[in-house]
């Protein structure tokens, strides 16, 4: 029996479904509350659908319909499949920490020879026996966001990462989702990571699944705190399999004079949305964004951001690019509200699309909300079709039409991966896009 | 055997025929000069042997090697070496020329059934192209003729010339935006790809490229035919008396 059923049944069927559940989930007492409250907020809510306006473009109650039941814990021979496709997308010089359906794998983890100043522990550790405060931030995402909501109420595994202040990471971190199972299931993930002050450090997110997994579920969720005077490079790599729901949440708040350099990619899973809150919460603090979709088939990935200028003197840039074939559909959402106080803002969004075939379709909706007078704020939005002149130019010079087409479509998302600082992860960007283009064949 | 034949040729563009019965031959280690007016149809000419999209061919034929030329794509055909330079080269951001020139020969390479280049292979052979054509290594790192002038662009096209040693050579108005050292540089280029078995066919406005580039035969294109044609010694007549003379004849 599916543990949270959502095709809007009774309250007391979804009940019934989170109580046999609740029995695999860590904590107690006010954990435990603090999942009631959340899955009562989910239940009252079900899936998000077209009618309401942040879910318009990408209705779950079509195209998910239901919520898997949660993942079986993985076997020896899912661990094993897993080591293996970890091993496929290992990157040199990274530690790795590793989920495998939805359950932190220590032994594909690398956790001996910590940095100094650096912390990890799992969620399910902190959920079962750390302290009230960081069990609280744990709650923090809005149970507004019913997906937010259900993620917070089945939340099983996940990492958590602490970096000291004054301590700048030298190796990046990566966490790996790897789904594995051999039955069709979901997994709640929730991870953490705290950025001291004066500190620095990259974070690698990833998502792949190994050979043979059956259509799953992947509900995920990050908060990220980064203190004053920090910098957090990030970089986001959906591979997820072609018949896998990505849902992801992130919950960014920076402290003052504070960087955040985040670059996503979602070139896997049949339905995934990312969808991301930034917060300036101190002045003078920079956030660049950067995205790329590479779509085709029948996928549908929706990309939403929320750009919270709730102080002066920060910036933010925002690139998205997306790259439609077939039948694909490609969404970006990006708020950004500049509050009353938040003078000297300096907020830009630029968003380009390449449809490759008259059925794609990209959908763009920029929002700003601007209550102080002395800012910088615009947004740009263009969607067009591969140039028919740069074609010819490089056919007529021996190049294939996918050939030259794959030239083209490398050029037009370069601009959003050249923002990738660390040039190892660049690398590992640019490959996963040479992936998605071979697929293409 | 022609390298490339050109039979009674007649292309439309949008409803519009720009070609009315067009014929050239052109045999293996000949250079052929196109001259004519603007709107001739001299670079129309030039896309269609190319396998540019938007053109029809109502009539005629194009054979290369005797093979039907227009029945393959584009990128077969530049793989067959068939060269065209163009008028207009188009500017291709955030595609580094070096990466482009390099995935170009060997696209070409593995349509022949020839091995690919390695990048020490290909660096070596392109910057010897380069410095041949006094062309700075810092502009094959730039994106394709972005930001370059427009004698870099033209130079750039006789660089991936010189790359892809192909049979047929069509420069259209290789001239136009050249310097008169930088037009020296180039003829220079396209002289020390003359051999036996190429063949040029120089489309310009100019006589004085033709002082350069010394053609074997000469052809005034008038309205959509060759009206004319006759030894190098039609050029100067050209640029004696100009075009008037032929405007009836087409
Ligand atoms: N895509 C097009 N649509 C409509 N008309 C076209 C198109 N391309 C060419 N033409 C027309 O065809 C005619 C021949 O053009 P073409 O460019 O071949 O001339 P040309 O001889 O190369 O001229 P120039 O010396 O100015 O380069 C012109 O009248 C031009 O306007
Ligand atoms: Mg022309």
């Amino acid at each position: 029996m599916n543990v949270a059923l959502v095709k809007n049944e009774t309250g007391s069927a979804l009940s019934d479904s989170f109580a046999i559940a609740r029995d695999r989930l860590p904590g107690a007492d006010k954990v435990a509350a603090a999942r009631e409250a959340a899955f009562a907020a989910y239940a009252q809510a079900g899936l998000p659908h077209r009618r309401i306006e942040d879910w318009k473009y990408t209705d779950l109650r079509a195209l998910m319909r239901e919520v898997l039941p949660l993942a079986p814990a993985p076997d020896a021979a899912e661990f094993s499949r897993a080591a293996s496709a970890a091993k496929l997308h290992a990157i040199e010089g990274v530690r790795r920490l590793v989920l495998v359906d939805g359950v932190f794998a220590p032994k594909l983890s690398e956790l001996g020879g910590l940095e100094k100043g650096l912390g990890i522990r799992t969620l399910r550790e902190v959920l079962e026996t750390g302290d009230a405060a960081l069990q609280t931030l744990l709650f923090t995402p809005d149970n507004a966001n019913p997906m937010v909501a259900l993620n917070s109420a089945m939340m099983t595994d996940g990492v958590v990462i602490d970096v000291a202040d004054g301590v700048v990471l030298t190796q990046p971190l990566q966490i790996v989702h790897i789904a594995s199972g051999t039955v069709p299931a979901a997994m709640f993930t929730r991870s953490l990571l705290r950025l001291g002050k004066d500190a620095g450090a990259t974070l690698v997110e990833s998502y792949i699944a190994t050979e043979g997994a059956k259509a799953y579920q992947v509900h995920d969720s990050l908060i990220i705190s980064i203190g004053n005077n920090s910098r957090l490079d990030h970089v986001r790599l959906n591979e997820d399999g072609r018949d896998a729901f990505n849902i992801s949440s992130g919950v960014v708040s920076l402290g003052a004079h504070a960087h955040f350099n985040t670059f996503g990619m979602m070139s896997g899973a049949g339905v995934s949305r990312y969808q991301a809150t930034i917060v300036f919460a101190g002045e003078g603090s920079r956030v660049e964004t950067n995205g790329v979709n590479l779509l085709n088939g029948k996928q549908h990935a929706d990309t939403t951001l929320f750009m919270d200028h709730a102080v002066p003197h920060c910036d933010s840039r925002e690139i998205f690019r997306a790259v439609v074939d077939d039948r694909a559909h490609s969404v970006f959402q990006g708020r950004i509200i500049v509050r009353p106080h938040a003078q000297k803002t300096d907020a830009k969004m630029m968003t380009r699309a390449l449809l490759l075939s008259d059925d794609a379709e990209a959908d763009n909706k920029p929002e700003l909300e601007i209550f102080a007078d002395d800012v910088t704020c615009g947004h740009g939005a263009t969607t067009g079709a591969l140039d028919e002149s740069l074609l010819f130019y490089l056919r007529a010079r021996g190049l294939s039409e996918k050939e030259a087409q794959a030239l083209l479509i490398q050029a037009f998302v370069g601009e959003a991966i050249e923002s990738i600082v660390n040039d190892g992860l660049r690398e590992l960007a640019i490959a996963a896009a040479q992936r998605w283009l071979e697929a293409r064949g | 055997m022609s390298l490339l034949e050109v039979k009674d040729l007649k292309v439309r563009v949008e409803e519009r025929e720009i070609l009315h019965g067009l014929s050239l031959t052109v045999n293996p280690g000949e250079v052929h000069a196109i001259m004519g007016p603007n709107g001739s149809g001299k670079s129309t000419l030039s896309h269609v042997i190319a396998g540019k999209p938007g053109y029809e061919v109502t009539g005629g034929e194009i054979l290369f090697r005797g093979e039907d030329l227009l029945e393959m794509s584009p990128d077969e055909r530049a793989a067959k070496g068939v060269f065209l330079a163009f008028q207009y080269p188009v500017e291709i951001p955030g595609v580094a020329t070096m990466n482009f020139l390099h995935v170009a020969l060997n696209a070409q390479r593995k349509a022949r059934g020839e091995s690919q280049l390695t990048t020490p292979e290909f660096l070596k052979k392109a910057y010897a192209a380069a410095a041949s054509l006094n062309i700075p290594r810092d502009m094959l790192k730039r994106g394709v003729n972005v930001g370059f002038s427009g004698g870099e662009k033209k130079r750039n096209e006789i660089l991936q010339m010189a790359l892809f040693e192909p049979a047929v050579c069509i420069l259209d108005e290789m001239d136009s935006g050249l310097d008169i050292d930088a037009l020296r540089v180039a003829a220079d280029g396209v002289n020390a790809l003359r051999s036996q078995g190429r063949a040029m066919v120089v489309i310009t406005h100019y006589q004085r490229l033709l002082n350069y580039i010394v053609p074997d035969f000469v052809h005034v294109m008038s309205k959509g035919r060759v009206v004319k044609s006759g030894g190098k010694e039609l050029a100067l007549e050209l640029e004696a008396s100009g075009y008037a003379q032929f405007e009836d004849a087409a």
